[in-house]
């Protein structure tokens, strides 16, 4: 069954298994989540379910937004993401989800802004290699050839080039729940999460599982 | 607050006691280890070379001389496998990586004992 939260990546630490092994852990602080508002075929022409999550001040919510909150009947929260769960029938509009719909062993696909790093050249945007840095060359950190001369005469399409590298949603796949902690609303996944310390994050059942 | 909440976790993985031992001391590492089905515990005895990192990911190594051949082997001081570590012999030294030791042969390799 497709479950899915809204959470804060708190930091990563690791934790040893009982047979010593130890993990490296994301720790992420998920839910809880209101169902705001439930989508279905007959109003909207799918299904699917809006989770709401985080505090906020009132004068932070814009009054349309306050509008939808008022009209299903729920505090205001931070954040709004929509989910196509298969399961969107057994969801009541204000209930509340917790952490404790993910167990350990679960597998999960977890998605957040990644870290901006800025204008980046092909070296670290696309992990090619540099030329020489001396015996007379002068070709040490550029993108290499465009393409072939007069045939096709342009650059390809997709031609790995310099420019923004990070700062873009990454979805990070298969993830391994390591323990759930449900009074403190915590998730440990095994391995690294998209973004930094603070940002939000999306969890959902992996594609994978 | 972010890290009040690492901490906690950290502290739970944590053993209450840390083994107490220094660098420079020779230690016997009691080790569980699975055989088959089976689990007994190994001995590691040697010189504490370095204690690295700290909190939960702190290791220790030791180096011993097993068959004329020098073997080093790290260990997680927090590891639920180190049933414990008892200490034989307190060293004496002035440094608190002793890497210079893996260069000497025989008698030069001695720790000073502390008193």
């Amino acid at each position: 069954m497709k479950q899915a939260l809204i959470g804060k990546k708190v930091g990563m630490t690791q934790v040893f298994k009982e047979n010593g092994e130890i993990v490296p852990v994301t720790v992420i602080e998920a839910g809880p989540c209101v169902v705001l508002q439930k989508k279905t075929i007959e109003v909207d022409g799918y299904e699917s379910v809006q989770l709401a999550y985080g505090d906020v001040k009132e004068k932070h919510v814009t009054k349309p937004v306050q509008g939808q909150y008022n009209k299903n009947g729920v505090p205001f929260r931070k954040i709004i993401k929509e989910f196509r769960l298969d399961d969107v029938a057994t969801l009541e509009t204000g209930q509340e989800l917790k952490v404790d719909i993910f167990e350990a062993g679960d597998r999960v696909d977890i998605s957040g802004k990644s870290k901006g790093k800025g204008f980046q050249g092909n070296i670290k945007r696309h992990g090619q290699a540099r030329g020489p840095m001396s015996h007379g060359s002068k070709y040490h950190r550029r993108p290499g050839a465009m393409s072939a001369s007069a045939s096709p005469g342009e650059v390809p399409k997709g031609k790995n080039l310099p420019g923004q590298m990070g700062n873009k949603n990454v979805t990070t796949l298969n993830l391994e729940v390591v323990q759930v902690d449900a009074e403190n609303n915590l998730l440990l996944v095994k391995g690294a999460v998209p973004g930094s310390r603070g940002s939000v994050v999306t969890i959902k059942t992996s594609v994978k599982a | 607050m972010n890290i009040e909440i690492i901490r906690k976790i950290d502290q739970d993985n944590m053993k209450t006691e840390k083994p107490k031992f220094d660098v420079g001391d020779t230690v016997r590492v009691h080790f569980k280890v699975v055989e088959g089905k089976r689990e007994r515990i190994q001995i590691f005895e040697g010189v504490v070379l370095k204690k690295q990192n700290g909190g939960i990911s702190e290791t220790f190594t030791v180096r011993k001389i097993s068959y004329g051949i020098g073997v080093e082997r790290t260990f997680p001081i927090h590891s639920p496998k180190i049933e414990k570590v008892e200490v034989v012999r307190r060293g004496k030294v002035r440094r608190a990586r002793l890497h210079y030791i893996r260069d000497r042969i025989g008698k030069a390799t001695k720790v000073k004992e502390r008193r």
